[in-house]
């Protein structure tokens, strides 16, 4: 595994990504990656990544960051908007994150890029193929593009929006509202109270129409959570990780009670503070369970349908941003994406997010995470063991690698015909232990040939 | 010869008696009536015109399925002179088990009623009635304060009883020998074993495809699913219970699942059963009875803290309220050993005409009951849909699994039947288990009593209760208990303690069932 292999020459650099960097002289807790063995019985929150490890001589446990000094930086955010630009990397070293990611995860850079892409796709390719673009919903910058909002709005009458502000998670700072007066009203108050903590002094805010018909299951609206990994952006290289899970709220939906946040917004973070939650419920049900009960209610073909348009979401909002994104050979990312379905079965993306959570709120959310940061070491490949040629690494399936990857082997069909699928397996049957084994058996012996 | 040829005209006379109050017979006479215009109809032949005419027009297939559905619930044919008591339970000491067993029950239940000084049931006031229905569907948020009310029973209570249940007329003898049957239970009732087991289960065979195993995605779906796909939708088209029911063993593809277990059941939603939900409804909005607060309390206890069913809590609620004051479940005790509780209006303690049965469908529910409902949201997401498959289920299968009988499929029987299997084929687990104090039906019971909802992932769990359907006997549960033990056989004989063994088994991981019992079967030979 990954850190046995490096025990000897490398030096880790993880932070738990909710606490400081840590101070000169002080005494740090820098675990090593693996999942606990150890880790608390039942649910609550867990710190993930942590399990004490004793890594003997490498001078680890003590002392800030020095420049150079670490090969793999699970990296804090604020790390990277003050150091990235003046650190200096190896070759070998890996970051995880891009520097300008809030292309992508900044709601208003997000609608921008992807506005752009649309029409430079429709110039090229043709109406049809932009409209695949669609899977956003109308959204406008706020203060910028307030009078363009003020437009659509009167367009729209008696329909609801929602107001996000751009950098902030966790639910924070949203709204929903149908008139005008309202936002009125909002604008006064937020320039009373005292908001410095974020660097931009003005806040940005969308505000975006809302999906008045979601899909419901027993009653509740619910997202999804699906990650997808991006090694590099030119050429594209994209994984899309197989579990992922589905959050709940824990009220009934309805939107006679635009006041009421917890039942719109489905994030955990959120509903946490919901007086209806139970941490022991965890609110999630895993995608496996999702897609089952989909194809029980709607028929295998339909739940295809609808999978396959959340592959095109992701594709589509990469390639948005693809020329934007600095390129790194560095960096690579994992991502959240936060999707919600309608009643008519189509997806929409919600937000795309840079840090996704990695706390647990149960056993299985435990397990999947878990999972999911070791697969993603294993396709970041430290120890460089993976030939470059493999379409799948434990959960995660190669979904785009500077064009689409198809589940057959052999040559790709390139005539666009209609036998083409993707190779993408999200919610299905994950048996990463096994495929794993198979996988580095296969290199250790190709190793042996070679040698 | 004559014997037989008595019995099946006493079977046939009790199911056209059956029939005839039935919805299915006035529509048929409809029929017959319209059918006199009919050009084919002649008045020469008439009987075999309007034969032939049932028989285009798809009712004589209606007629069948009604059928053979009264046929799967039937009791075995008995003497005609037999008194009721022998349809419900033909052993005397078991009747009397049950009887006391329903004593103490009841003693609980009113004891808890006096306690906390809570009327059996109640008329609610006009603005609790409008509340309640404008919360009915999302009864879920409620969180009335029920600190107070303890589940009746739980499972390993009913244990107990079962434990303690003896032939009065069976003498063991105190010599041990090897006859002596080691487990818990000590009752002396014919099960299966092996041989006869995998007669019965023919197509769980391993030469017989099987969903769950032969659709994985190693396997390609020329060899198996595709057939086994095509030949479902023609089952459905064709609309047989029989030939869905002999389908199903193979298990049932998830988009056809819900339309198959409708057809085998026999039911299908006709404006008269919405409405009659509907009253239900009604009866729950006006009355308030103290079985409702057992049954949240059961719903927030075990489905709304599950996993997988935590987002169907409403649905339970519309789906358990309702099954409490439904009288037409009363009609399932003629052939259940149970019978239902009888309570009297206030002031009239023992005179008859006073007495009413508590709740009305007889049905007291303990610890764990609502999680018989939890995966069948699975498939349906009508209300009044749910409600009748629910409803169908329980007086076909899951009244057995709480009631003591001498009938094959009931809980004593499964007991002794995975006992028995156990202590046969896997002697030396059995014995290391018991000598640490976890005998192995301790760790079982409570799988069977729910028929393992809630300790199997979902898609498992459906394909077994499709093999409950298709072969219409709670045996299944009874071979996939033991062979789960055998699977983990090696791990547990390293265990020290019911502690640990428990802890083994109470995480989800039984993933391909189908496999087990298949396999164990005929290692096991």
């Amino acid at each position: 595994m990954f850190l046995s292999a490096l025990r000897e020459h490398a030096r880790i650099y993880f932070v738990n990504p909710h606490k400081n960097v840590p101070r000169e002289g002080q005494k740090s807790e820098y675990h090593a990656f693996q999942p606990s063995t150890s880790s608390p019985q039942g649910y609550g929150r867990q710190d993930l990544t942590f399990e004490n490890q004793n890594y003997k001589g490498h001078g680890l446990s003590k002392g800030k960051e020095r420049e150079g000094e670490w090969d793999f930086y699970w990296c804090d955010l604020s790390w990277l908007r003050e150091n990235s630009d003046h650190t200096y990397m190896d070759e070998h070293v890996r970051i995880s994150h891009f520097r300008n990611h809030y292309e992508l995860t900044r709601k208003n850079y997000m609608v921008k890029n992807l506005k752009r892409f649309r029409k430079q796709l429709e110039r090229e390719a043709g109406k049809l193929e932009a409209a695949k673009c669609d899977f956003f919903p109308k959204t406008f910058e706020l203060p910028s593009e307030y009078h363009l909002f003020v437009e659509e709005f009167r367009k729209n009458p008696g329909i609801t929006w929602i107001m996000k502000p751009v950098a902030r998670s966790q639910g924070k700072g949203i709204f929903l509202f149908r008139r005008l007066k309202d936002i009125m009203d909002w604008r006064k108050d937020t320039r009373n109270s005292d908001d410095q903590k974020d660097d931009i002094t003005v806040e940005n805010y969308v505000a975006q129409r809302y999906i008045e018909n979601p899909y419901l299951i027993g009653g509740r609206k619910f997202d999804l959570r699906v990650y997808v990994l991006v090694m590099s952006y030119i050429p594209l290289r994209a994984w899309l990780y197989r579990d992922g899970f589905a959050r709940f709220s824990n009220t009934r939906f309805t939107l006679n009670s635009i006041d009421d946040q917890y039942v719109h917004l489905t994030n955990v973070a959120v509903q946490k503070t919901s007086p209806d939650y139970h941490p022991k419920k965890g609110s999630k049900w895993m995608l496996q369970r999702f897609r089952q009960y989909l194809a029980s209610k709607h028929g295998p073909q339909a739940v295809e349908t609808l999978f396959r348009d959340m592959d095109n979401i992701f594709i589509k909002s990469l390639q948005s941003v693809q020329k934007v994104i600095i390129s790194d050979k560095h960096c690579f990312e994992l991502y959240g994406y936060d999707i919600l379905i309608d009643q008519d079965l189509k997806p929409w993306l919600l937000e795309v997010n840079a840090s996704p959570s990695l706390t647990a709120s149960s056993q299985e959310d435990y397990e999947l995470k878990t999972c999911l940061l070791e697969d993603t070491l294993h396709v970041v490949d430290m120890e460089a063991r993976l030939t470059g040629r493999e379409k799948r690494v434990g959960g995660f399936d190669l979904m785009w690698n500077d064009g689409p990857v198809s589940r057959e082997d052999g040559p790709p069909d390139l005539s666009g015909m209609g036998n083409f699928v993707t190779n993408t397996h999200l919610g299905c049957v994950n048996d990463r232990k096994k495929q794993l084994r198979q996988l580095f058996c296969s290199l250790q012996v190709q190793k042996k040939a070679s040698s | 010869m004559l014997q037989e040829e008595s019995d099946l005209s006493l079977i046939i006379a009790q199911i056209v008696q059956k029939l005839k109050g039935s919805n299915l017979y006035s529509q048929l006479e409809r029929q017959a009536w319209a059918s006199l215009q009919r050009p084919e109809i002649k008045l020469e032949s008439l009987k075999e015109d309007i034969k032939e005419f049932f028989k285009i027009s798809g009712w004589e297939k209606k007629l069948q399925n009604a059928v053979y559905g009264e046929l799967s619930v039937f009791p075995l044919p008995s003497h005609p002179a037999a008194p009721p008591e022998h349809l419900k339970e033909p052993l005397v000491y078991m009747r009397k088990a049950q009887g006391s067993w329903e004593k103490r029950i009841l003693k609980s239940l009113n004891s808890m009623c006096t306690e906390l000084s809570i009327p059996l049931a109640r008329k609610r006031p006009v603005g609790e009635q409008k509340e309640l229905l404008n919360k009915w569907n999302e009864m879920g948020t409620d969180e009335p304060d029920l600190s107070l009310f303890r589940p009746v029973y739980a499972p390993k209570d009913f244990l107990e009883v079962l434990i303690n249940l003896r032939n009065p007329n069976y003498e063991n003898g105190d010599s041990l020998s090897f006859r002596t049957h080691l487990g818990l239970i000590q009752i002396p009732l014919k099960v299966k074993d092996i041989p006869e087991l995998k007669e019965c289960f023919v197509e769980l065979g391993l030469n017989t495809g099987q969903l769950g195993i032969d659709d994985s995605t190693q396997v390609p779906p020329e060899l198996f699913e595709n057939e086994h796909v095509r030949i479902g939708q023609k089952v459905l088209a064709e609309q047989d219970s029989a030939a869905a029911q002999q389908y199903i063993r193979q298990g049932s593809p998830t988009a056809l699942r819900a339309e198959l277990w409708a057809l085998i059941l026999n039911i299908s939603s006709e404006p008269e059963d919405v409405l009659y939900y509907e009253q239900l409804k009604t009866n729950v909005i006006q009355h308030d009875l103290l079985v409702d607060s057992l049954i949240y309390k059961d719903v927030k206890l075990t489905a709304s803290n599950d996993d997988y069913y935590f987002v169907f809590e409403d649905y339970l609620y519309q789906v358990l309220l309702c099954f409490s004051r439904d009288t037409s479940v009363l009609s399932h005790f003629a052939y259940n050993s149970a019978s239902p509780p009888k309570s009297y209006i206030r002031g009239k303690l023992g005179l008859e005409e006073y007495a009413v049965f508590y709740p009305p469908n007889g049905v007291i529910p303990f610890h764990g009951f609502s999680m018989y409902v939890a995966p069948l949201c699975f498939l349906y997401h009508e209300p009044s849909k749910l409600y009748q498959i629910f409803r169908e289920m329980y007086v076909r299968f899951f009244f057995r699994l709480h009631s003591i009988s001498s009938h094959p499929s009931g809980i004593v029987s499964l007991c002794l039947l995975f006992e028995t299997l156990l202590q046969t084929y896997l002697p030396q687990l059995f014995y290391h288990l018991r000598e640490i104090g976890a005998q192995p039906l301790r760790i079982s019971f409570k799988w069977m009593v729910r028929a393992f909802s809630g300790y199997l992932a979902t898609d498992q769990l459906l394909l077994l209760w499709d093999r409950i359907l298709g072969y219409n006997s709670l045996e299944i549960l009874a071979v996939l208990a033991a062979a789960v033990f055998a699977f983990r056989a090696v791990n547990l004989m390293e265990v020290t303690s019911l502690a640990a063994a428990e802890v083994m088994r109470n995480n989800r991981r039984i993933i391909i069932w189908c496999g087990i019992p298949v396999y164990t079967l005929l290692k096991l030979e």
